[in-house]
């Protein structure tokens, strides 16, 4: 079971990591990507379902989602088979 | 209908943390859609980005806000503009449309006032080093030259021979007034005695008539009181300098070096607690004037004022080219204007105001200039919402010491533009091209490529 599968998330956008006890705070946009991470989605997947809910272009929606996976990266929220 | 976006955003929440004013970082956003009326955008699809952007209103507004503080306060008193703070031709004939004479410190400053039309009597000719001709110039049109030092006296008796006149003149003093660093680099220090004996070496070469004093004790002083100890100190030798050696101090020139509403590097407290109103400078210089002049004697009150007057005129509208993530974590954007046309991010911490409404929490991150320079930093830490590629930053107060300091350096400098009264928008400084640059330029024969 990979990292984000492990992560405490409500609907608000409260994050809890039982690992660590750090907590998090995402925004809808946030919230909307780990949800399709944690169903292993791919990137390309999760372009197209964020251009298609909201009003942002594919190729804003990429550049976000490479900004938005470093974040978690560098949180060490992203690991095995997310990485 | 699809939903509103808003940039995806991770904030780590850390426990501890207090923040006594209750507003955190994360909440404040400062939008400004236009300059006096004019949008944003309009601006930059006319003149480019980067721009500079003066406002004419807020230029009089503020001369006429200082002006009036000292006018009101005592009977003589004479606005001189500083030069260097920003010799854009526009804005010194704004200026001077207002009543100011001009302030140089070299003979390109004096010939450019002169270019403008400024009659030499309305110059007065500032600095450490003004070379022979210059000063030969300066005497024949009858400018007001501060003595710097020892070998300027000499220089000006040399040029009253050779032009048979007495010039009158004035000496730069510098002294303890009670603030660090105490600038002892120019003029002849007064405490040590030097001071003195410059007027001595004046009286006894009796070639020069000695009717000023001039003194500027600092640059951003945040103390009104050190203006104080400045101005008894030069009345009390103005009468040393008149009962002891027959001359008449006609003017007494205290500079300049008051702050503007920018924001320090270092200091905690907001520019609208930290800087004291141009009133309480005001104030404690008239009445340190008035109550130590003698009965009757209201020698001419000079005030060299430059940023005060120009620094929150001028705006500074740039555009984010692109967002990067740091290893740090840190948010990063660069941004197409830098330190080379930004000097003072060096010292300040810019008021950053946003051209639209950007949804998404605030996270920290560091603003870099377009140099591939590593010292090109405008703002290391600031909180800004995730902004898109092609959001404006409108920086401000940046109209002091930027358009004249400012570097060719890897980028050509950008176009500068004055808002009227009105709303008229002028081009004061056209953006340069390659022909700015290469013009002095000469290419030896043999050095020709032939590719």
């Amino acid at each position: 079971m990979g990292k984000l599968e492990r992560l405490a998330i409500n609907d608000e956008g409260f994050i809890f990591d039982p690992e660590t006890g750090n907590s998090y705070t995402v925004n809808k946009t946030g919230l909307f990507i780990i949800k399709f991470l944690k169903e292993g989605k791919s990137e390309e997947e999760i372009v197209k379902a964020l251009s298609e809910k909201f009003d942002v272009s594919e190729e804003d929606a990429r550049r976000d989602l490479v900004d938005f996976m470093e974040q978690l990266r560098l949180y060490g929220l992203l690991e095995g088979e997310n990485v | 209908m699809k939903e509103a976006y808003e940039k995806p955003v991770i904030l780590k929440l850390k426990t501890g943390m207090m923040n006594k004013f209750g507003s955190s970082p994360a909440y404040i956003r400062k939008i400004r859609k236009e300059i006096d009326g004019v949008p944003v955008e309009e601006l930059v699809e006319k003149f480019g980005s980067p721009l500079f952007v003066f406002s004419e209103k807020k230029l009089r507004q503020k001369f006429r806000e200082v002006k009036n503080a000292f006018t009101l306060r005592y009977p003589n008193v004479e606005f001189s503009w500083s030069y260097k703070t920003n010799y854009l031709d526009a804005i010194c004939a704004v200026l001077h449309q207002e009543g100011e004479t001009a302030e140089v410190v070299s003979e390109f400053e004096y010939e450019k006032a002169r270019r403008l039309g400024v009659p030499g009597n309305q110059i007065i000719y500032n600095g450490p080093y003004k070379p022979y001709d210059s000063l030969v110039t300066a005497v024949k049109e009858g400018a007001r030259i501060n003595i710097d030092h020892f070998e300027e006296i000499a220089d000006l008796e040399k040029v009253a021979d050779e032009l048979g006149v007495k010039p009158r003149v004035g000496i730069r003093l510098n002294m303890d007034t009670g603030i660090h660093p105490q600038w002892s680099r120019f003029g002849f220090n007064l405490e040590s005695g030097q001071a003195l004996d410059a007027v001595k070496r004046i009286a006894s070469g009796g070639k020069l008539e000695l009717v000023g004093l001039h003194c500027h004790i600092g640059t951003f002083i945040l103390d009104p009181h050190a203006y104080e100890v400045e101005v008894r100190k030069l009345v009390n030798f103005a009468y040393t300098v008149e009962d002891q050696f027959g001359f008449k101090i006609d003017y007494l020139d205290i500079g300049g070096g008051f702050p503007s509403k920018n924001r320090l590097k270092g200091i905690y407290l907001p520019p609208e607690v930290a800087v004291p109103s141009v009133d309480e400078f005001a104030e404690r210089v008239c009445s340190a004037l008035l109550s130590s002049l003698r009965p009757g004697d209201y020698p001419k009150l000079i005030l060299e004022s430059g940023r005060a007057i120009v620094d929150e005129a001028g705006y500074l509208i740039t555009t984010v080219h692109a967002a990067k993530r740091l290893p740090s974590g840190l948010k990063a954007y660069v941004l197409d204007a830098g330190v080379n046309i930004l000097f003072t991010a060096f010292w300040y911490k810019f008021n950053i105001e946003i051209d639209r409404e950007v949804y998404g929490t605030s996270e920290p991150c560091v603003l870099y200039g377009p140099l591939c320079m590593n010292i090109d930093v405008v703002d290391d830490l600031t909180y800004l919402p995730p902004l898109p590629r092609g959001t404006r930053l409108i920086l401000s107060p940046v109209g002091a010491y930027n358009v004249t300091q400012w570097m060719q350096f890897i980028r050509y400098r950008p176009a500068v533009v004055l808002i009227g009264e009105n709303g008229e928008v002028d081009l004061i400084r056209e953006a340069e091209d390659l022909t700015d640059i290469v013009r002095r330029e000469k290419l030896p024969e043999r050095l020709k490529l032939e590719w």
